[in-house]
């Protein structure tokens, strides 16, 4: 890779590549958020159901 | 041992008390097949090159759909929890019972098979190979379904779920079968093929009762 | 004093053990996780040099490869603690199998998106019957089948039990389905997805795979420590360990 040019177009498969990393960014975000709240919503409501 | 015959003999009896039921996949797999010619064209050179694919993918969907059955009917009833505390180990009652629907079910399909091959164009050359291959898949995909069934026996809404677990891995018996159907048809020789299809078979039968028994025991429990 | 080897393992199956040692990994896990991403990214995406036959567009790999290899690595995992649960009837280890499985899903199916998108430049088409794609589409559909059969069932002890028989029925016959579709493929002289260049294979291509493998494992293990811990929660939720941690937290 020498520019910045290169790097977004990937020799022309640009359209492709970042689709791909694209899809990989929802794909690891969406798993990595996900349990992260469904963990702390449990720890709330749990919470909350002890302090009558 | 005697009490597993009298199983085969008891469901061998009720089946063909009701042979509406018994007709079903087997009418099934007739329509399936005729549908491909209606989707595809009726061209014989056409036809011919799909007719392996075309009977084995019916013939799958025919066998899985049919084992929905398999032990609905003794779960109403209370029959299987019977069969569970009995004296004969359940892993061979599941075997059985297999056997028994595939004498009443997949039999006949095989026997069908060259008649519908005729509709496609199938070589008659090829039609031992044809049936081999369908008697070994048959009883295979028997077993397969059977483990779905045991698995759903005990849901209420269980709809397409039995195909959906069970047809990902019946994909290895379609392969093999399929092929050493397509292989005689075009005059090469089948033999490797069948041997694969006979290995699984024989991995099937000494596995699947243990699936078929712990599926059953979960299903029961709840 | 004598401890059997076994010891840690049963303690595992200990929720409160399980939830702690989840805890204590998940940030570790993550970090390593982001770091390594980050390396792998860079490598791959602007230290590797352009592939002489594909382009750029081999960049796919450094996403595909890791992907494909967790959405395995993830159903063994799944059909080990299935098995664990059953054998061993350790009720901890069917948690562990119902959190792996949707991860594994989504990893199976972003080897098939990208796979699917390395596919469209090199073949022209979205989609080909090539035997490793054929597969991670069967091993989704196993997948699928597996999380189907767990909420089918109404009481969720049993459904995991199920699952758990369909997890193991699934990994026996995997290896099965695997060879039967590349014995399909080149029986039909099918496409095959190269990777980038056949055998000599620089190694600065191949590095950031590496790494991105390394990274994608340790993100696995990341989120799966924290999809147990739900687990644990909601199956524990009146337990009296959870009720203290819950104080003093």
């Amino acid at each position: 890779m020498n520019s910045l040019h290169e790097f977004l177009t990937m020799g022309g498969y640009g359209a492709y590549v970042w689709s791909a990393y694209g899809a990989a960014a929802v794909a690891l975000l969406l798993n990595a958020v996900v349990p992260l709240r469904r963990l702390s919503r449990l720890r709330a409501a749990l919470r909350r159901k002890q302090t009558p | 041992m005697r009490a597993l015959a009298i199983l085969l003999r008891r469901d061998l009896r009720l089946g063909f008390r009701r042979p509406g039921e018994l007709a079903t996949p087997l009418l099934f797999f007739v329509m399936a097949t005729v549908l491909f010619p209606l989707g595809l064209s009726p061209r014989p050179d056409l036809l011919a090159t799909v007719a392996p694919g075309v009977l084995w993918v019916a013939a799958l969907l025919a066998g899985i759909v049919g084992q929905e059955s398999l032990f609905k009917s003794d779960h109403e009833d209370g029959t299987l929890e019977q069969l569970l505390l009995g004296p004969a180990p359940l892993e061979l009652v599941a075997l059985t019972r297999v056997f028994s629907h595939w004498l009443m079910g997949g039999l006949p399909l095989v026997i069908l098979s060259p008649l519908l091959g005729l509709m496609l164009d199938y070589p008659s050359a090829a039609f031992g190979t044809l049936l081999l291959s369908l008697l070994f898949g048959t009883l295979i995909l028997s077993l397969l379904g059977a483990v779905g069934a045991a698995l759903t026996v005990g849901l209420r809404q269980s709809g397409m779920l039995l195909p959906i677990l069970v047809l990902p891995l019946a994909v290895p018996v379609l392969i093999f079968g399929a092929q050493s159907a397509a292989q005689a048809a075009r005059g090469e020789d089948p033999t490797a093929a069948l041997y694969l299809l006979g290995a699984l078979l024989v991995l099937g039968v000494t596995l699947a009762p243990f699936a078929i028994a712990g599926a059953l025991r979960i299903s029961l429990e709840s | 004093m004598n401890t059997s080897n076994w010891t840690w393992f049963h303690r595992l199956g200990s929720p409160p053990t399980l939830y702690r040692l989840a805890d204590r990994l998940a940030p570790w896990f993550g970090w390593a996780a982001a770091l390594g991403l980050a390396a792998g990214m860079y490598g791959g995406l602007w230290l590797a040099p352009t592939d002489y036959q594909q382009g750029d567009a081999f960049r796919i790999i450094y996403i595909h490869v890791p992907s494909a290899y967790l959405s395995m690595l993830c159903y063994a995992l799944t059909a080990g603690a299935s098995a664990v649960g059953l054998v061993w009837r350790m009720k901890l280890a069917h948690a562990v199998a119902v959190a792996a499985a949707p991860l594994g899903a989504s990893f199976t199916f972003l080897a098939l998106v990208t796979g699917s998108l390395w596919g469209k430049p090199m073949w022209g088409t979205y989609w080909v019957w090539d035997a490793r794609l054929t597969s991670e589409l069967i091993l989704l559909f196993l997948y699928l089948g597996f999380l189907a059969l767990n909420r089918a069932y109404e009481d969720p002890r049993s459904g995991e039990r199920a699952a758990a028989v369909l997890a193991l029925v699934g990994v026996v016959n995997l290896p099965i389905i695997h060879y039967s579709v590349v014995w399909w493929n080149t029986l039909h002289q099918g496409p095959t997805v190269f990777v980038g260049g056949g055998s000599d294979i620089s190694p600065r291509m191949l590095a950031p795979l590496l790494v991105m493998l390394a990274a994608f494992t340790c993100y696995f293990v990341a989120c799966l420590a924290k999809r147990v811990q739900a687990e644990i929660l909601e199956r524990e939720r009146n337990a009296a360990w959870v009720k203290e941690m819950l104080e003093y937290s």
